[in-house]
């Protein structure tokens, strides 16, 4: 008949789970490490971080193996897991001066205090695909470790270096607007309070590092296309790890550990007037967990246009861009559509027939 | 009628509205004697200031100005338009009587503006609903005002819109696909669709073609006469004034700089600037 | 790297933290007090996908006790694949003993239908809710309709009826239909057919609807007034199935699903699995009565 004999339907759901594990595995030569996905998988890893909105490398791992590579489900499978931890501190302020930095550019200034690093990035590379990568043995894998490691001069380690930001720079100058009085600062954590509309500012940038990166980059690239209002530059691009710090019970500062960021500062000009009738600089930020400069730049570039509101844009409408880039939000409501419906379409049979009927 | 000074419907005393930080000079320094609504020390700009008029029930009262004026400034704070309106706005309807209805919840304002205001814009895509037929449009105000019956609620428009000569088969068309002037006569049929004492035109001919023009306004008068309204028609067109109103201000920078009896105004203008738009009309 | 036990996977009884749980009682009481309005609340994500039932999980998780006994239905049927899956879940959380038997239960959760079997005064119906907005579709914007509860400016609201009805002869709406709580809220009911929407009406039982991915609550306590929108003249009625049976027991008067079979033929079955099993047992459930069931003029 259908699929809703009852033992056919604990029964139906027993045989999909199953499959699930057979597809994955049928053809498998032998299962997937879990360091080998933290490791070679690096930027997913990032990714699932984000999007689930938990910083641990593994388990971000562990639901990407699990998930057979599908990247939403794998970030839904982290965000359900986080739900189940304890928050037991709120750290300290980062401060991303303090990053140890592995990538720092900016498309503002040619020259920045400590140089442009253009770090690991795919930015400079041609994407020809390399066939190279199907038969690489452990042996490339040491060889390539190897002749890295060579280029090291390890009697001549530059000491680590802090920089000032191209916004300081641009702040010194009294460059850059400071911010609306009349604008909503509360600290809002959106996992704790629903959010409502208009949201202030901790609560956008909240939702922006967990949006799902391809529809915040959608929003982005339609405000930079015509649909939008604003020029954007690069101020500057980070990559790198920062440090966490928490305060103990006894009120002591405590370092428990470095995430792995990247975070940008988008310089827009706006219309905005100072109270001299100036109109200096803004600044959009990006920040999120991994390696990920399309999110921080989209995250920049929607910092700034929803800051400005404008209801024939859409990238500028806080409820279209916030509530549509949710990736867990949005997959779960789009694909309810295959959950049965008959009865609420039942309801719309009966309906339209009586149309007709009155019709004729 | 005769004006007992008491028997006012609508009491407005002090009426200000200024955009960006005033000071204590804002208001001193701007206006007719400056030629400006600009506050040289502060870049405020006053809209209008210390306005103060009456007006007596199924009176026509006209508000006449140039652009910056303040003329729609004043009708977009008594129709709730407009945020941040300062001054009393006395109104004198149960259960707002002694209320300055400036200050009443937003739940208030709302059921003074279904009950007891209508209104109709330059553009009608202010006051009509262009998703809604132009019966919808009706409706909405009839519904407003408490009636939940599609029958009567029906025929009303239908009435509506003959007094405004539409053509009724357009009831339940989209005004859209109306022409200008025909939509200005959907929007007055729904600003009177709820019987109000109180009615606000604001440059509802500007934009319109002459003839179409002077047919709305021939419209306007007819329903005054019948309906007994009490209006205020904002128009920087002193014809329109002449042929609609009893009373009218004359604005200029965001002041009063002249009221009385439109008929003496305009025979007889006392301000210069008043003499200078009577002088004006071709 | 990671040791074994560091995954020995534990859960805590109703599998959210207490703090949640807190909050989310706080606001159903909320809810309850000021019937219809949409209380928000923190709404975390639960391993079921969003759209798929997380609201309606909220509340039966955080209210559920190891004494209760737990029914959940998807379209009327305790054997639709999602509500196999939810009822696994639950059980394996809690611990609680589960039923199909409507009148057993003491929380019954659902997916777009009431029960053909009335409801009781120890009963808590707790409805899982796509879109808590009533008001969603004359207007998009969050702002805009939480103004409009506030200030009860239902305007749109009615002539996107009148307008539904100039243009079709009938207010179009099927399931889901808008309803006025205590005479004050317009309320989304969640998209159960105009059939069950009489049965809200001064119900017995409490019924309380999460809406997850919105991140919304409400309720409609017991011996509230419900009412469906509806002019004077223009009035709500109710699915009629022109006094055709149910195929398999013969009863005109219950909710019913169509059916197509291989050989193309048509049949009609009662909806509600438990009040078809119950029927076909020649047992005698009984059902919620309602005047716009008395007026449809078909015997059982």
């Amino acid at each position: 008949m259908g699929y809703f004999a009852v033992k056919g339907g604990a029964d139906a759901i027993e045989n999909s789970l199953a499959l699930l594990d057979f597809y994955r595995l049928k053809e498998a030569t032998s299962p997937l490490e879990i360091n080998q996905i933290v490791s070679q998988l690096r930027i997913a890893v990032g990714k699932i971080m984000s999007e689930g909105s938990l910083y641990s490398p593994e388990y971000a791992a562990i639901a990407i193996k699990q998930a057979e590579g599908d990247l939403l489900e794998a970030a839904f499978i982290v965000r359900a897991f986080r739900t189940t931890l304890e928050r037991r501190f709120v750290s300290e302020t980062l401060n991303t001066r303090e990053m140890f930095v592995r990538r720092k550019i900016s498309a503002s200034f040619r020259e920045i205090p400590g140089g442009q690093i253009l770090g690991p990035s795919m930015d400079y590379s041609q994407r020809i695909l390399d066939v190279k990568k199907a038969i690489e043995t452990k042996e490339n894998m040491e060889d390539l470790l190897k002749t890295f490691e060579n280029k090291i001069d390890k009697e001549n380690l530059a000491a680590i270096s802090f920089h000032d930001k191209v916004i300081d720079i641009l702040n010194k100058d009294g460059l850059i607007q400071k911010a609306d009085k009349k604008e909503d600062r509360r600290l809002m954590d959106i996992t704790r309070e629903a959010i409502r509309f208009p949201a202030p500012r901790s609560a956008r940038l909240q939702m922006m590092t967990r949006s799902e990166t391809g529809a915040l980059m959608s929003m982005g690239y339609s405000s930079m296309r015509g649909f939008g209002s604003v020029h954007p530059t690069v101020g500057e691009l980070r990559y790198g790890m920062v440090p966490v710090r928490i305060k103990d019970p006894r009120g002591r500062i405590r370092y428990i550990g470095s995430v792995e960021v990247t975070e940008a500062e988008m310089i827009t000009e706006t219309k905005k007037t100072n109270d001299a009738g100036v109109a200096l600089f803004s600044i959009g930020y990006g920040l999120c967990f991994g390696q990920n400069d399309t999110k921080v730049i989209c995250m920049g570039i929607l910092d700034t246009t929803l800051r400005n509101p404008d209801p024939s844009l859409p990238a500028n409408d806080q409820e279209f861009v916030l509530y549509h880039s949710e990736g867990i939000e949005a997959m779960g409501f789009t694909n309810h559509l295959k959950l049965p419906h008959y009865v609420t379409f039942q309801s719309s049979l009966n309906n339209v027939r009586e149309a007709v009927e009155r019709n004729k | 009628m005769k004006h007992n000074s008491e028997n006012w419907l609508l009491k407005v005393e002090g009426l200000t509205k200024i955009y960006g930080t005033a000071n204590a000079n804002s208001i001193e320094k701007t206006g007719p004697l400056f030629d400006s609504n600009i506050c040289p020390e502060t870049n405020a700009i006053v809209a209008c200031a210390d306005i103060n008029f009456e007006l007596f029930p199924g009176e026509v009262l006209g508000i006449v100005g140039e652009s910056g004026s303040g003329k729609s400034t004043i009708v977009k704070m008594l129709y709730f338009d407009m945020e941040h309106a300062d001054g009393t706005v006395l109104f004198n309807k149960a259960p707002y009587i002694g209320k300055n209805i400036l200050k009443e919840s937003n739940q208030s304002k709302r059921a003074i503006r279904n009950h007891l205001m209508g209104m109709v814009y330059q553009n009608p895509r202010d006051g009509l609903n262009f998703k809604f037929t132009s019966g919808g449009n009706i409706a909405e105000k009839l519904i407003m005002a408490g009636n939940y019956h599609v029958g009567t609620i029906r025929d009303k428009a239908t009435n509506l819109l003959e007094k405004t000569e539409v053509p009724v088969l357009r009831l339940d068309d989209l005004p859209a696909h109306f022409s200008g002037g025909m939509q200005q006569r959907v929007q007055i049929s729904k600003a009177i669709a709820n019987h109000p004492p109180l009615l606000f035109l604001d440059e509802v001919t500007t934009g319109l073609d002459v003839s179409v023009q002077a047919k709305v306004l021939d419209l306007i008068r007819e329903l005054q006469q019948e309906l007994g309204i009490a209006m205020i028609v904002v128009s920087h067109d002193l014809s329109v004034i002449r042929m609609l109103t009893d009373r009218t201000l004359v604005m200029k920078n965001g002041r009063i700089v002249e009221q009385g009896l439109t008929d003496q105004i305009l025979q007889d203008p006392q301000h210069p600037y008043t003499q200078l738009l009577v002088s004006s009309i071709l | 790297m990671i040791e074994e036990n560091k995954f020995a996977t534990h859960y805590r009884f109703a599998f959210i933290d207490e703090a949640t749980k807190r909050e989310i009682r706080r606001k159903l009481l909320k809810a309850i007090a000021i019937p219809g309005y949409q209380v928000p609340y923190s709404s975390p994500e639960m391993p079921i996908a969003r759209g798929w039932g997380t609201g309606g999980l909220h509340v039966t998780l955080a209210i559920i006790g190891p004494k209760d006994i737990f029914k959940i239905i998807d379209q009327g049927s305790d054997a639709s694949v999602n509500a196999c899956n939810l009822r696994n879940f639950v059980h394996t959380m809690t611990g609680v003993e589960t039923t199909l038997d409507t009148n057993k239960a003491t929380i019954i959760q659902t997916r777009h239908r009431i029960t053909e079997e009335v409801l009781n005064k120890n009963q808590i119906f707790v409805y899982q809710v796509p879109q808590p907005e009533p008001l969603r579709s004359v207007e998009r914007y969050e702002n805009k309709t939480r103004q409009m509860h506030g200030e009860a400016d239902y305007a749109k609201m009615w002539v996107s009826l009148y307008e539904q009805y100039v243009r079709h002869g009938d207010i179009m709406l099927g399931a889901g239909y808008p309803v006025k709580v205590n005479g004050r809220y317009i309320m989304a009911p969640s998209p159960i057919p105009r059939w069950d929407i009489p049965n809200l009406n001064n119900s017995e039982a409490i019924h309380l609807f999460g809406a997850g991915r919105e991140k919304r609550l409400y309720a409609v306590p017991p011996y509230t007034k419900v009412e469906p929108l509806e002019f004077e003249d223009v009035k709500f009625h109710i699915e009629d199935f022109k006094g055709i049976p149910c195929f398999r027991t013969g009863y005109k008067k219950a909710f019913l699903d169509e059916l197509y079979y291989d050989d193309g033929s048509k049949h009609y079955v009662i909806n509600d699995s438990n009040f078809l099993d119950k029927l076909a047992n020649k047992e005698t459930p009984i059902q919620h009565e309602n005047a716009y069931l008395n007026k449809l003029d078909h015997e059982a």
